[in-house]
């Protein structure tokens, strides 16, 4: 406890008003962990020209970023992230765990809410000028945020695995591949591979879960302190670097505001989320040749633009432009150095967001309009919808994990089909093709091979693999010519 | 600063404090629901197992051990998964099956030949052959299975009972 011994520090804090003893339990934990001041502290943050509904985009994002980071965590009882299990625990969790749905869509829509008040925030402050005098580190790594953010919401579309995750990763991750020289490893490096798979999912996983977050939470902190160091800019007449408005309290008014803020966020992600549940559709099909990807609407735009560029154009809209629109985005304050904060006055930067926001809506909407207006998209649009809705109706199916090893594939009459039936499970085969031959995600069914192709082609074609099985992630065979006979044998010998 | 103002703030952190404690009760609720899930969850049905022909242990003179296939829902997934019993041995009728699940702390129970006995490899429970308790901790006899004979096939249907009560309660 402080003694009134001691003079004030300094003379914003003239107004004596703190608790000069408190006993019990609350003066125990005051005298050992010093709340009271650090309370104190945060909620006596002065605020030039007073407290504004125009502020609490930040605080409600970080109220957005608690309650993703707690909806996470409780999802995660649940979901598992390997490719196989992926979409079944997220069916489970969707139909029948307790709130299960309800707590998904929170976490799903609530993705988008961060876009929509990031969105809000970046404007708030690009109009306000809140930017300007000594605070060009805090809008870097504001912009870091902002990048971080478009990464947890596209390594966490991926995770539910659906037709709609995987065909939207593909692409996503396909762009990469435009930057010269680095985009494929990076590619690679990002799916663990040439192609989607479950390591593209455990990658997508860690990444959502412990590498993004924690940047998110390192950065967030360093932007909150960057924010008190440099102090509330408060309103656009009043000067970045030396304050002459008289100032109030964030506490109480402030956060009052701050707190309804987030109250309206709660009880709209509430409602929609418990009236239009956020929909998971049918498991990810790698094979289905239909399938059209639409990405997130905030991507939409994005999405439209690398429609419009394609060709050898593809490299410039894909990576070059947005690149540099990102680098002069977070270079402004290094630009528009002048003390004047009144939006008029910089209309550079003002008229350039204006613009980008403008031609950003135009191209979401371009997109909306091509897709509706062509039968045939429009059709398999909802025709995909559709089938989602279908799903969500579905009753939950277990997955059927069958460690039996009691069956016993039947033993065949042939020794030299059952030679070859042994080859089979032995190797690498069954891995991919399945125990029988049935196929698996990761590569085709076999049965039938047989009718296909003579048993010359099949032997040529296991020792010299087309582009197509290589392509696959087919491995080479090493087998001699007995070997090879014998598993030739067994695949002329699956049939339906 | 006059007493007045400092009323109105300690009114409105008490507001604040209540209305947040409010809000976030409230969405304490569903996460609750959520991670108690698997604690509301009803017993499913228990599904019968084959132990094996009926006529195979006729001849039996002491109990038999016989893995069984127990299918159940565990969580998102449906697994078959292998769990042990004893055929006790039966002239004619239909044999009793006992589980091998200690009903002290769940430990496996062997049949130990030379000495007659079921022991507990754990903290040496004995049983008779016929799975009265005879010394240790355990406090009450091995647990008998619901069993059927159907078209000459012996089936049982594998429970797990509560472990350290007198009395035979199913769990799950």
């Amino acid at each position: 406890m402080r003694s009134g011994a001691y003079p004030p520090e300094t003379d914003r804090d003239s107004s004596q008003e703190r608790p000069t003893s408190i006993g019990g339990w609350r003066g125990w934990i005051e005298q050992q962990t010093g709340i009271s001041s650090l309370l104190r502290e945060l909620l006596d943050e002065r605020i030039p020209g007073g407290p504004r509904w125009a502020y609490v985009f930040g605080s409600g994002l970080l109220y957005l970023f608690l309650s993703q980071v707690v909806t996470g965590i409780f999802l995660a009882l649940y979901y598992v992230p390997s490719s196989d299990h992926a979409h079944t625990t997220v069916s489970y969790i969707s139909k029948v765990v307790t709130s299960g749905l309800f707590l998904r869509s929170i976490h799903a829509y609530g993705a988008t809410a961060i876009i929509i008040l990031l969105f809000l925030h970046i404007s708030q402050t690009l109009l306000y000028g809140s930017y300007k005098g000594r605070r060009e580190l805090l809008w870097l790594c504001g912009c870091v945020l902002l990048a971080l953010m478009l990464g947890m919401a596209f390594t966490g579309y991926l995770l539910p695995w659906d037709e709609k995750a995987y065909f939207a990763s593909a692409v996503g991750t396909n762009i990469i591949t435009e930057i010269p020289v680095i985009g494929p490893p990076i590619q690679q490096l990002l799916r663990g591979g040439q192609q989607m798979g479950t390591l593209t999912l455990s990658r997508f996983f860690v990444l959502h879960v412990f590498v993004l977050p924690g940047l998110l939470l390192a950065f967030i902190g360093s932007h909150l302190y960057l924010f008190r160091r440099a102090k509330p800019a408060g309103p656009i007449k009043e000067d970045p670097v030396h304050p002459q408005l008289p100032t109030a309290r964030f506490y109480p008014a402030q956060l009052v505001m701050d707190l309804a803020a987030s109250l309206l966020i709660i009880v709209a992600l509430g409602l929609v989320a418990y009236f239009i549940p956020f929909r998971l559709g049918p498991v990810a099909n790698p094979s289905d040749t239909t399938y059209i990807p639409r990405p997130e609407w905030y991507y939409i735009p994005i999405f439209e633009w690398l429609k419009i560029l394609s060709g050898k154009w593809s490299l410039f809209g894909g990576i070059v432009l947005p690149g540099l629109l990102a680098l002069l985005f977070a270079a402004i304050p290094f630009f528009d150095r002048g003390r004047d904060r009144r939006p008029w006055k910089r209309p550079i930067v003002v008229g350039g967001f204006a613009v980008f926001v403008l031609c950003y809506a135009g191209l979401g909407a371009l997109s909306y309009h091509s897709d509706s207006s062509d039968p045939i998209i429009s059709r398999q649009l909802a025709h995909q919808k559709q089938a989602e809705i279908d799903y969500m109706h579905q009753p939950f199916q277990p997955e059927a994990s069958s460690p039996a090893p009691a069956v016993a594939p039947p033993v065949a009459a042939d020794p030299l089909i059952a030679k070859g039936a042994t080859i089979f499970a032995a190797g690498p085969c069954s891995d991919c093709h399945g125990d029988h031959g049935q196929g698996t995600d990761m590569a085709p069914p076999l049965i039938g091979v047989g009718q296909k192709y003579s048993s010359d082609r099949l032997a040529f074609l296991l020792h010299h693999r087309t582009q197509r099985m290589i392509d696959g992630g087919m491995p080479p065979v090493d087998l001699d010519q007995a070997d090879t006979n014998a598993l030739v044998a067994y695949l002329r010998s699956l049939k339906q | 600063m006059s007493t007045h103002r400092q009323d109105r703030r300690s009114f409105l952190g008490f507001a604040l404090t209540t209305v947040g404690g409010l809000i976030s009760a409230a969405l304490a609720v569903p996460l609750v629901r959520f991670a108690a899930f698997p604690l509301r969850r009803q017993a499913e049905e228990v599904s019968w197992s084959d132990v094996g022909k009926v006529e195979e242990f006729r001849s039996l003179n002491a109990p038999a051990a016989r893995a069984i296939d127990v299918k159940r829902i565990d969580g998102w997934r449906s697994t078959v998964a292998k769990s042990s019993v004893y055929v006790l041995p039966a002239a004619s009728g239909k044999p009793k099956v006992l589980s091998s699940v200690c009903p002290h702390l769940g430990c496996s129970l062997r049949w130990i030949e030379k000495q007659d006995h079921f022991v507990c490899p754990c903290h040496g429970g004995t049983f008779t052959a016929d799975g009265v308790h005879v010394s240790g901790p355990p406090l009450r006899a091995m647990d008998e299975l619901e069993s059927k004979v159907e078209d000459g096939v012996l089936k049982v249907r594998f429970q797990l009972f509560r472990q350290l009560v007198a009395k035979k309660e199913p769990v799950g």
